[in-house]
């Protein structure tokens, strides 16, 4: 268990990224899980009571045999069947740039859990400026795709990020930029491939996505 | 051809079971039997017992054959076997017949101990909760004390679903594929026309057509025509007849011509053969019944409080009967406990039926779960 644990980690340098922000035994939901990688690897290091959100069949079979809770249904088509504030965390990693309801989705983050992580691939790191500058739509590690079959539709730098939280009343508690595997402090939305977030409700009483 | 992944031979065994059950309705039924059969090994800790419900028209045996019948094989052989799904290498498995039935265990077609005439009209309405009672007395009779996992479909699933709340400490998983944790208006609707096919037939005699060596063929014919239409989809339907006519033409009367009537009918006067009408009528009262959240003013979330199983829900895209909005109802009742429960949605183009298909994703779905459950 141990050594999967450190292997993992070393492995998915972004799952040990969402695991220093996560208390032990906390409850949480993990918005397009995957296979339900995280969350057997939060389950093993931090003992969470954890479920995921996962449309893609072989994902959710991937889940059962991981031994992961997981629950078959479109986060475009928001999180109704989760009650307000029922998650101590929310997390939706890298997947936020390829969702249609992107403000939404944060909107539903925020009345789910009492707090929400967010990760996405930065696409003001200088090597994507680069390309745009010399005309083309950016490939790299981070963003493997050419922009004729791209999954990712709503990609944004470390600001436009954080003018989406401001506009839906999210306050950001702590941010985390990273290239590969090294945190990256000096002009994080020229260097930093891949954005962590977490916040909260800007007001506490979790508003109701109803309207 | 010999089937390597089936249970092969099946016998099936019998209990009489002496101790009163006082059912929901307020009557008492002294004593009564049940006729179930098992595949795989109880082992040492006896705690790989696995209990398959059966669902409207289904009975005890689940899986294998009986010797000289080669046509017998269980309904749900598909998914249980040694390396199917619901592995009878790993797994102690039970399927029963449900009380009121007319596969073996007492039911109106019994003989009543005290009148030694068959039951008839006199036979009590049985709900989920008392055959989960009397599946609890086949359990202690068995020396289970706790079931690994009890799995249905529909009904089955219903019963599932009333054993997490009746023995929460008896059950550590439950399986509930195709059900709801309550019929809606439509689905009683559907099954009150059916009653109304058989109440009315003039061979029901108020339930007590044994007496008269007649049965209510029609009605019955009837109600199973009306309910294999809900089974299916639109698309299935469709697809497997369309228009199609048996004789390429129009007859201008009202014989078979459309393929979907020859069908239909084939499948009505089958059912006659195999099921009795008083039977069909108790069941579906039981689903119209079926209601756990009833006793807490319609608050699922709060009837589900006792519950410690862990869950799999399973619901398939096109079930219109039981559609996956009612199988979301019981899954989002199970996080508002804290539950641990996974479910799928399974894309099939079969409608309520879809459960006893073989379809890959969902056989595996079941499989890695089972995989997973400790014994």
């Amino acid at each position: 268990m141990v050594t999967l644990t450190s292997s993992t980690a070393a492995q998915r340098p972004d799952f040990a990224a969402i695991a220093n922000w996560i208390k032990p035994n906390s409850k949480i939901l993990d918005l397009g899980c995957g296979d339900g990688a995280l969350l057997k690897y939060l389950q093993q290091k931090h003992r969470i009571f954890g479920f995921g959100v996962e449309i893609d069949d072989a994902n959710v079979l991937g889940c059962l045999r991981n031994g992961i809770n997981v629950i078959q249904s479109d986060l475009e088509s928001g999180l109704s069947g989760f009650a307000d504030n029922s998650f101590d965390y929310v997390i939706l990693s890298q997947t936020l740039q390829a969702m249609k309801h992107t403000e939404r989705i944060i909107r539903e983050m925020l009345r789910v859990g009492r707090e929400g992580i967010v990760s996405f691939p930065n696409f003001g790191h200088w090597k994507n400026r680069l390309q745009v500058i010399q005309g083309h739509m950016p490939v790299s590690d981070a963003l493997p795709y050419h922009w004729y079959d791209t999954p990712n539709i709503h990609l944004c730098t470390l600001g436009d990020f954080e003018n989406l939280c401001k506009q839906c009343d999210a306050k950001i508690l702590e941010r985390r930029v990273m290239k590969q595997d090294r945190p990256i402090r000096f002009l994080p939305n020229l260097r930093g491939k891949l954005a962590f977030y977490r916040f909260e409700r800007q007001n506490k009483s979790p508003k109701s996505t109803q309207d | 051809m010999q089937d390597l992944n089936s249970v092969g031979i099946v016998i099936p065994q019998y209990v009489h079971i002496d101790k009163p059950l006082e059912l929901k309705s307020g009557s008492t039924l002294n004593s009564y039997h049940l006729v179930y059969e098992t595949y795989g090994r109880l082992n040492a800790d006896r705690s790989n017992a696995l209990l398959i419900c059966h669902a409207l028209s289904g009975n005890h045996h689940v899986a294998g054959l009986y010797a000289d019948k080669p046509k017998s094989t269980g309904w749900w052989d598909n998914i249980v076997g040694p390396g199917k799904p619901i592995d009878t290498n790993k797994f102690f498995v039970i399927g029963v017949n449900n009380l009121g039935g007319c596969h073996g265990s007492t039911g109106p077609a019994s003989i009543d101990p005290l009148t030694n005439h068959q039951y008839g009209a006199k036979f009590p309405i049985v709900t989920v909760e008392d055959w989960v009672e009397t599946q609890a007395q086949l359990a202690d009779h068995l020396g289970i004390t706790q079931f690994a996992a009890v799995v249905g479909g529909s009904l089955g699933g219903m019963q599932a679903l009333q054993w997490t709340l009746n023995y929460p400490e008896k059950i550590r998983h439950a399986v509930v594929i195709a059900a709801a944790a309550k019929l809606t208006a439509q689905n009683i609707a559907f099954n009150d026309v059916a009653r109304q096919a058989i109440l009315t037939d003039q061979d029901f005699y108020g339930g007590d057509y044994y007496t008269y060596n007649t049965v209510p063929r029609r009605g019955l014919r009837l109600a199973r025509m009306l309910g294999h239409i809900t089974y299916l989809s639109d698309h299935s339907m469709a697809t497997k007849f369309g228009r199609d006519l048996r004789d390429g033409k129009f007859s201008f009367g009202y014989d078979v011509e459309f393929e979907i009537e020859s069908y239909l009918r084939y499948q009505g006067d089958k059912f006659t053969d195999l099921f009795d009408a008083n039977s069909y009528l108790l069941m579906t009262r039981a689903l119209d019944y079926f209601d756990p959240a009833n006793a807490y003013n319609g608050d699922l979330t709060a009837a589900f409080k006792a519950i410690k199983a862990r869950f799999l829900v399973l619901s398939f895209t096109t079930d219109w009967r039981f559609s996956p909005e009612r199988s979301r109802d019981i899954v989002k009742a199970l996080l508002n406990n804290n539950i641990n429960v996974s479910y799928a949605e399974i894309t099939s183009a079969h409608g309520h039926d879809s459960f006893l298909m073989n379809d890959a994703y969902y056989h595996q779905l079941v499989q890695a779960y089972m995989n997973n459950i400790e014994v």
